[in-house]
């Protein structure tokens, strides 16, 4: 039997570089109530949101990805072209086929990189920091970027009470790499396809296509259920996730939770026991729900604006529909 | 030891009062959750954990959205309790 040359990965693997896109028109509530019955108090108090951005036409699920890529690859100091993967988490690029991943390596001027998409909704980006992680650390790529972007506002039904005001566009992404040193804890993650009617597209596209329905597809959630779920059920995953790194929140700096409503991150505060000075991000309040996108938007945001920085230890948990979820800690780059 | 619809009543106020901030006497049977003491869908979430860890009962979310009034709350508890 020939002997086959195992793989030579880097020790560890950390997060390098974080860029983020916000779309340029910002949306506030007042544009929401014009297609359902409800007030700015209503969705704040409910949600935490006062804005989001909206993509227009030109901000295409790509054209997003590669200018937070850019952002993220000149700040981990490398080259394009020795990016080996890219990861490109989304539920709403409309095109099946081929994978955006594909475009936006070519248009970043990868050297034919590795590209490929995953569908793991709000866990999108948990989902590919583990499998960039793996790649790092088993050989097969030396850098990977691993995006989350999502345009929901092509998947929101705006007469819907209960989410015309959650979802946001923008894009997110991270440049994952060698490290002598851990960098991204375990991940604890998995899924409860038993819970799939609790976040969920309405319908089939096919449906849509066949006449069957009126409205285009669009997401829709049990509030309450999504409620309970998140912040009872993840916060038992966010402590398994500081278990598994060996850390304790006492050692914690920062806290990024997927960005889904500011009454779920303040619960899982509560519910997690979080001393007072971990920085918990709220990027939601301007962002809106952009689901993939929501971590790596939020860690940009708190390291641009100083109230993180280079080196902090954070818990970051993603959670959604699938219901899947994944949470790591991660030294910030 | 199965709890009474009295406890069940003062349970509730106490946790009532945890999450909403609302004053522990204004919780009375006849008061409904969100009209009279400003428990929203969410917070409601919240009083049903609370309640089901306080009480040893299981509230499906099904069931949640029948719980109106707090006497509704205690009935519920009281029939299910273990």
């Amino acid at each position: 039997m020939a002997k086959i040359k195992p793989s030579k990965g880097a020790p560890y693997a950390r997060i390098l570089g974080v860029g983020g896109y916000r779309p340029t028109r910002i949306v506030p509530n007042e544009v929401i109530l014009e297609t359902i019955d409800s007030s700015d108090e209503w969705i704040r108090s409910r949600s935490g949101i006062e804005t989001r951005h909206w993509a227009s036409p030109e901000e295409t699920v790509a054209a997003m990805s590669i200018e937070a890529s850019g952002k993220a690859i000149a700040d981990a100091g490398i080259d394009a072209s020795q990016i080996g993967a890219v990861v490109v988490s989304t539920v709403s690029h409309f095109s099946q086929t081929p994978a955006v991943a594909t475009e936006i390596a070519d248009r970043l001027g990868t050297d034919r990189a590795a590209a490929f998409d995953i569908s793991a909704g709000c866990a999108g980006f948990g989902y590919g920091l583990t499998l960039a992680k793996g790649m790092v650390v088993e050989g097969s790529a030396e850098y990977v970027l691993v995006i989350g972007v999502e345009r929901l506002s092509d998947l929101t039904d705006l007469e819907d009470r209960a989410t015309a005001f959650l979802f946001g566009d923008g894009a997110g992404a991270v440049v994952v790499g060698p490290s002598k040193e851990p960098a991204i804890g375990p991940t604890v993650w998995g899924s409860e396809g038993d819970k799939s009617e609790t976040i969920k597209q309405t319908v089939p596209w096919t449906d849509y296509r066949d006449g069957t329905v009126e409205k285009f597809p669009a997401i829709t959630q049990e509030g309450q259920a999504v409620f309970r779920w998140a912040v009872f059920e993840m916060a038992k995953v966010a402590q398994q996730a500081l278990d598994a790194a060996g850390i304790t929140a006492d050692d914690l700096d920062v806290f990024i939770p997927h960005q889904a409503n500011v009454r779920i991150i303040d619960s899982m505060v509560k519910t997690l026991k979080l001393p007072e000075h971990v920085m918990v991000a709220r990027d939601i309040r301007t962002t809106g729900n952009t689901s993939a996108a929501s971590i790596p938007l939020a860690m940009e945001r708190l390291l641009a604006t100083g109230e993180a920085k280079s080196g902090d230890t954070a818990l970051v948990i993603g959670f959604g529909a699938g219901l899947v979820y994944a949470a790591t800690v991660v030294t910030l780059p | 030891m199965a709890a009474t619809q009295e406890e069940i009543v003062a349970g509730l106020a106490e946790i009532v009062n945890e999450i909403a901030g609302i004053p522990v006497e204004d919780v009375q049977l006849d008061k409904s959750f969100t009209d009279d003491l400003d428990v929203d869908s969410l917070s409601m979430v919240e009083v049903v954990v609370a309640a089901e860890e306080r009480f040893d009962v299981k509230i499906p979310d099904d069931d949640v959205k029948n719980l109106k009034t707090v006497g509704d709350a205690t009935d519920y508890i009281v029939k299910h309790q273990a």
